[in-house]
């Protein structure tokens, strides 16, 4: 239908909190299907609220979003909350029902999906990250890491056309941090990460948006951006202490 | 982080009261109720009746008898209550130990007493073998309120983070030196407790964002099939049958 579109076009994004605070100030922004790529800035740069535009939750103060060539509008909400899966911070907030099972379910099920079909998807979808003998659990069963695993097979139940997930990283320990980033290296669809953990972005993302003061201050290869000290002080980004970037992106 | 979950009231087990689809539980109890309210008090031998019946479920659904004893405290203001009436009551007084007590007090004390027993027992039995969960589907099934019951699945799926979360901020008082000796302290917890309400109210906030990032229009979708069986009517069906068989017995002798 719309193959030929990028999956995310953002244009000249302005948003205004009720109160007044202006968090966006005109966001640019292309993501090529296929593409995974990462969303840096300090805090209070805008990321969340431009994240929360991607499938309408905020809408526009003024430009626009487009997600594979369908601009989000009040009359495309649904489809676009189809092709936009949100994985959010705590994921006590996206497991509200009472089994994995369940929780699973909600979003094929919103989209109309019964019986085998259902089935179906609830179980590729768990099996995708690797947590399909928990189906059966309540969430709050599950650790901290689980419960993210989880909330990534809510959205990828929804067969979405991009995946978005803001900060998946934080919390996590080491090893359940390695996990997720597999579990997101195998997949095949558009993913646009929001994250402070840069060489986790390192990892996954070949291409970076550094996002400042609610404009897009910097976008390109993240090896190249991460390089660039005058760059990220610039932007209150640091590299871990220790950490140097490989010089030749692997 | 949540610190772990129990619903010690169900009971696991794997009998036929277990097995019974939770919307014709629901609807046998409360069936239940309405017959042994029906009853007329002065009957005495119905309510044992009744009582037998309660037993009968308790036996097959392998329920032990301390476990619903324990679980009846709940019942203790209305004992309490039909402790007073008779004291306080008026009409014909009889002498008991001593104690001038009022005859229809008497026999209202008794119909209080015994109709909340029966029910009390009787919803024990059916919490003790419906898991929480079984319980909503069961009663959106029956076509209770949608929104009654979603609030209810809401609060059954975040007390345990509530719980913690109110656990961690007595930790936070209790680790700065706070100690609740006498009500001087109750500003303090008061002021937790409003924390607590925001900070559940901002969770609700987002929890409501995450639904309808996927795709919630204001109806929960049914996915779990619970339906009922002809058969399992017909099995849930027999406790209120006789109760009002009983109930009608009691109604035709004098
Ligand atoms: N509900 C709100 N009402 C008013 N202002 C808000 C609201 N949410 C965020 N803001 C403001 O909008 C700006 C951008 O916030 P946003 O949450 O998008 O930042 P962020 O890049 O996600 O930061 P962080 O890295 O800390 O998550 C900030 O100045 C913030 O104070
Ligand atoms: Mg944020």
């Amino acid at each position: 239908m719309t193959s030929g579109s990028p999956s995310l076009t953002v244009s000249r994004l302005a948003y205004a909190y009720p109160d007044g605070t202006q968090a966006l100030y005109g966001v640019d922004l292309t993501i090529e299907r296929g593409e995974r790529v990462a969303l840096l800035g300090p805090n209070g740069a805008g990321k969340t609220t431009l994240v929360m535009h991607l499938n309408g939750i905020l809408t526009a103060g003024h430009g626009t979003v487009e997600v594979a060539g369908l601009a989000v509008r009040a009359d495309t909400l649904r489809e676009i909350r189809r092709r936009v899966g949100l994985v959010f911070q705590d994921p006590d907030d996206q497991l509200f029902m009472p089994t994995v099972r369940e929780d699973v379910a909600f979003g094929p099920a919103n989209l109309g999906l019964r019986g085998a079909e259902l089935d179906r998807r609830v179980h590729d979808a768990l099996e995708r990250v690797g947590m399909l003998d928990a189906i059966d659990r309540p969430p709050h069963h599950l650790s901290f890491g689980q419960r993210r695993r989880v909330a990534v097979a809510t959205v990828l139940a929804m067969e979405p056309e991009i995946l978005v997930l803001d900060e998946p990283s934080s919390n996590l320990d080491p090893a359940s941090r390695r996990e997720l980033a597999e579990i997101l290296k195998s997949l095949d669809v558009t993913v646009l990460m929001v994250t402070h953990d840069l060489p986790y972005a390192l990892e996954l993302c070949e291409r970076s948006l550094i996002m400042s003061e609610g404009v897009i201050a910097a976008d390109g290869p993240t090896h190249a951006l991460l390089a660039d000290e005058r760059l990220l002080a610039a932007h209150r980004l640091e590299l871990p202490y220790g950490f140097a970037v490989p010089a030749q992106p692997g | 982080m949540s610190a772990g979950h129990h619903h010690p009231i169900y009971r696991p087990a794997d009998t036929p009261v277990h097995r019974l689809p939770p919307q014709c539980k629901l609807a046998a109890v409360v069936a239940f109720a309405v017959f042994v309210v029906a009853t007329p008090r002065e009957r005495v031998w119905a309510f044992a009746l009744d009582a037998l019946l309660l037993a009968a479920v308790a036996v097959a659904a392998r329920v032990p008898a301390g476990a619903i004893v324990r679980r009846m405290v709940i019942e203790v203001p209305f004992v309490l209550f039909a402790v007073a009436i008779p004291l306080i009551g008026t009409g014909e007084r009889i002498q008991v130990l001593g104690l001038s007590l009022s005859a229809p007090g008497l026999w209202a004390a008794w119909n209080i007493l015994a109709k909340a027993t029966l029910g009390v027992v009787a919803s024990i039995l059916l919490a003790a073998t419906t898991e929480p969960r079984m319980m909503l589907l069961g009663a959106e099934r029956l076509r209770l309120p949608r929104l009654l019951v979603q609030i209810a699945t809401f609060m059954l799926r975040y007390l345990d983070v509530i719980l913690d979360q109110m656990r961690r901020m007595r930790i936070a008082r209790e680790s700065r030196g706070f100690v609740a000796r006498d009500l001087r302290q109750a500003p303090v917890l008061a002021k937790s407790a409003g924390a607590l309400f925001i900070r559940s109210y901002e969770r609700g906030e987002r929890v409501h964002l995450a639904m309808l990032s996927r795709g919630y229009t204001g109806e929960m979708p049914t996915i779990r099939d619970i339906s009922a069986t002809g058969r399992d009517w017909a099995v849930a069906g027999m406790l209120p049958c006789l109760a009002a068989v009983t109930a009608l017995l009691a109604w035709s002798t004098t």
